[in-house]
């Protein structure tokens, strides 16, 4: 067994089969690695969703979890927030020649144990390995499957509509971020990667037709998602700073960087608008789950600002929040 | 303070009753976009002005500044290194950003002492730090090169754009183009330069003055303390943010750096040349500037037509009276420096301003 990925482990021939077989096979499971141009699958006669996402990150390995439970959560959140529950996944790896061979093992793993987590199997894959230096150790691409049970109505949101977040603000990006930038005071920041469809499906089950918009606050983050959702609407958002979820690492590292969290990614948190009536018994629903323990309303649906995100500060000063142009570069002093 | 206490406080600015107009002066970038960010700034009554002051070390420095960086990772194929906030600065030809799309090696850091990892780690490559900033990132940046000399590393080298704050504020006073009653003078800066750095502000100008943080609190009892001071004539300093700023600031940081760098004059954007307001390596040291290093000639400087960059810099107008601003100068396609910067007067108006419902 080699410690380190050759070209060879991507030729096709024994190498690679020997890797998809006894490394691949061996962590994820035999029947993630069918032999097989397509995996077979009989959903019956419900709806489908479908998605796929390409997961890369610098470090690959961050506190509370790596790009393997990135690579799983991510693309299972993509079709919780449709409304799906999720079943089956691909998984794609492309290695960098010279790439440790433990290195995978451990992201293998990670996949495994974050898919059985989340109730999903990997049903198909593919492995590529390229030269030193065309990418950047080891990228992985998941799509994910998941049967429509539980459909956002397409309802048209409203002044007074509530704005639900389930936890935490900002720790996926943030620490990430601290990481990469080696901070020595990271203590307590940890990534909020994790599966959101058993919370969603909750939320649905107990309040049919009440949630009007979801989605899962990745890249840009919660300023982000309501943007997307405010622009050229008719009527404004507000977000209530006093009531932001927000760990005390995530904020000291905030105001370290100058950096808003707001615009911090997160790998575990859905934004929910919901209309005003529901909202209150959402909240402790959330609570329940072990995602939704720090769930807050943090805003709502305004008549004013038409198409504009806006946030009332701690002193009832009101500052816009914009769709964010470029990625957050740390200043300078 | 609690929710309460923080709240009076607030009614209390939001309801004061000004007699005639007031101009407060923040000299400090961070101070510029926190008082937009906490939501104070919306609270000012209206006879109330916050001037935009130079404290943004990305927008004071020069187009020159940059395209010599650029020159000489050009010519001379060294790795550049740099703050975040320099990437998308235009130059007068380019901005790093634009030469890293094309393959000019420029890393990112967040520490002087990162860029000097680099070079440790890298013997075969020269490593040239962009050195820009104020009083606050100076101290680390001395003790690289002290480490760079110790280590006697031949391939690091800082490209010296560094500035010091108190002379900038004495060239506007002297200038006297802008009317300023007060100023809210910059806190991390004066941890270092102590409340001795500011005084002058006070004696010889007659200005009053408030040091102070950047939460929420500070910047609501700071400009509170500031214009009661401006009310009552007193030309004093008072200290808000004591628990890290003293009298005499960081001797030691101070030290650091009169052992390594010695005042000359500077070019500032839109403000022109201030005697002693930057600082150049001192003899034992000139080994790692790189401007003796890779002996470049940049082409001339260009400065953007239309651009009140240097005009809002000076406290003289605020981004809202640029033609270019929001249209032509937006931050993704940034004219002048000030739309770049987390910091800058610009980026904070685009960002944060208030549109009237």
């Amino acid at each position: 067994m080699n410690d380190r990925i050759l070209m060879g482990h991507g030729s096709g021939g024994k190498l690679m089969f020997e890797l998809i077989t006894n490394t691949i096979g061996e962590i994820l499971g035999s029947r993630s690695v069918q032999m097989d141009d397509s995996a077979i699958l009989v959903p019956g006669s419900e709806k489908i969703a479908f998605t796929t996402d390409t997961y890369t990150i610098t470090p690959l390995f961050f506190p509370g979890g790596d790009i393997g439970t990135l690579a799983v959560n991510g693309t299972v959140n993509d079709l919780a927030v449709m409304g799906a529950t999720p079943l089956y996944l691909s998984c794609g790896l492309i290695l960098e020649e010279g790439l440790e061979m433990a290195l995978l093992k451990k992201v293998l793993l990670s996949i495994k144990k974050a898919s059985d987590a989340a109730g999903v199997r990997v049903v198909t894959g593919d492995t590529k390995v390229v030269e030193k230096g065309s990418v950047d150790k080891l990228f992985v691409n998941t799509s994910g499957i998941g049967i429509l049970e539980h459909p956002v109505p397409r309802k048209k949101l409203e002044v007074g509509d509530q704005i639900i977040i389930n936890g935490t603000i900002g720790d996926h990006g943030i620490s990430v971020m601290a990481q990469r930038s080696g901070l020595s005071f990271t203590r307590g920041l940890s990534s909020d990667c994790a599966p959101l469809h058993r919370l969603i499906a909750e939320v649905m089950r107990e309040f049919p037709g009440s949630v009007k918009f979801m989605r899962d606050a990745t890249r840009g983050g919660v300023a982000s998602v309501m943007n997307e959702i405010i622009q050229k609407k008719p009527f404004g958002a507000v977000l209530y700073e006093e009531r932001f979820p927000l760990k005390n690492e995530v904020k000291g590292v905030c105001e370290i960087l100058g950096i808003d969290p707001l615009y911090a990614a997160n790998e575990g948190k859905v934004i929910m608008i919901v209309n005003k009536e529901a909202a209150a018994g959402i909240l402790p629903l959330m609570k329940k789950n072990r995602y939704g323990k720090k769930a807050a309303v943090i805003g709502e649906i305004i008549d004013q600002y038409p198409s504009m995100v806006f946030v009332e500060t701690l002193v009832k000063g009101r500052r816009m929040l914009p769709l964010l142009i470029e990625d957050q570069l740390p200043r300078i002093c | 303070m609690d929710k309460k206490e923080l709240q009076t406080y607030a009614d209390k600015l939001k309801n004061l009753e000004l007699e005639r107009p007031i101009r407060i002066m923040e000299v400090c970038g961070t101070h510029t976009t926190q008082f937009f960010y906490t939501g104070v700034k919306d609270l000012f009554p209206e006879k109330l002005s916050l001037i935009d002051g130079p404290g943004c070390p990305v927008c004071v420095t020069p187009n020159r500044y940059l395209d010599r960086a650029i020159e000489i990772a050009r010519t001379h194929e060294v790795w550049l290194v740099t703050f975040g906030d320099m990437m998308r600065v235009p130059s007068s030809y380019s901005s790093l950003q634009k030469e890293k799309a094309v393959g000019v090696p420029i890393h990112i850091v967040y520490s002087p002492l990162d860029a000097l990892t680099l070079a440790q780690e890298n013997p075969e490559k020269q490593v040239v730090f962009l050195s820009v900033g104020f009083e606050t990132t100076i101290p680390t940046e001395a003790v690289a090169v002290k480490k760079a000399r110790q280590e006697k590393l031949k391939n690091f080298s800082i490209l010296t754009g560094n500035k010091l704050t108190p002379p900038a504020v004495r060239a506007l006073l002297d200038a006297g183009e802008v009317k300023i009653d007060g100023f809210i003078l910059p806190g991390h800066v004066s941890v270092i330069t102590g409340i001795k750095g500011w005084r002058f502000v006070a004696d010889k100008y007659k200005k009053p003055c408030v040091i102070t943080g950047f939460e929420t609190q500070n910047l609501l009892i700071g400009t509170m303390a500031l214009i009661h001071l401006i009310q009552n004539g007193n030309p004093e300093i008072i200290n808000e943010y004591s628990q890290v700023v003293t009298e005499s600031g960081n001797e030691k940081a101070q030290e650091v750096m009169a052992e390594v760098f010695e005042s000359t004059e500077a070019k500032w954007r839109g403000i022109g040349t201030i005697p002693e307001s930057g600082l150049c390596l001192k003899e034992p040291f000139q080994e790692f500037d790189a401007n003796l290093r890779f002996p470049v000639n940049p082409p001339e400087e260009v400065e953007p037509r239309g651009c009140r960059c240097g005009e809002i810099l000076r406290g003289l107008v605020t981004p809202l009276d640029c033609p270019l601003f929001g249209k032509k100068c937006l931050p993704e396609t940034p004219v002048g420096a000030c739309m770049v910067s987390s910091e800058g007067a610009c980026a904070a108006y685009f960002r944060y301003q208030k549109v009237s419902p």
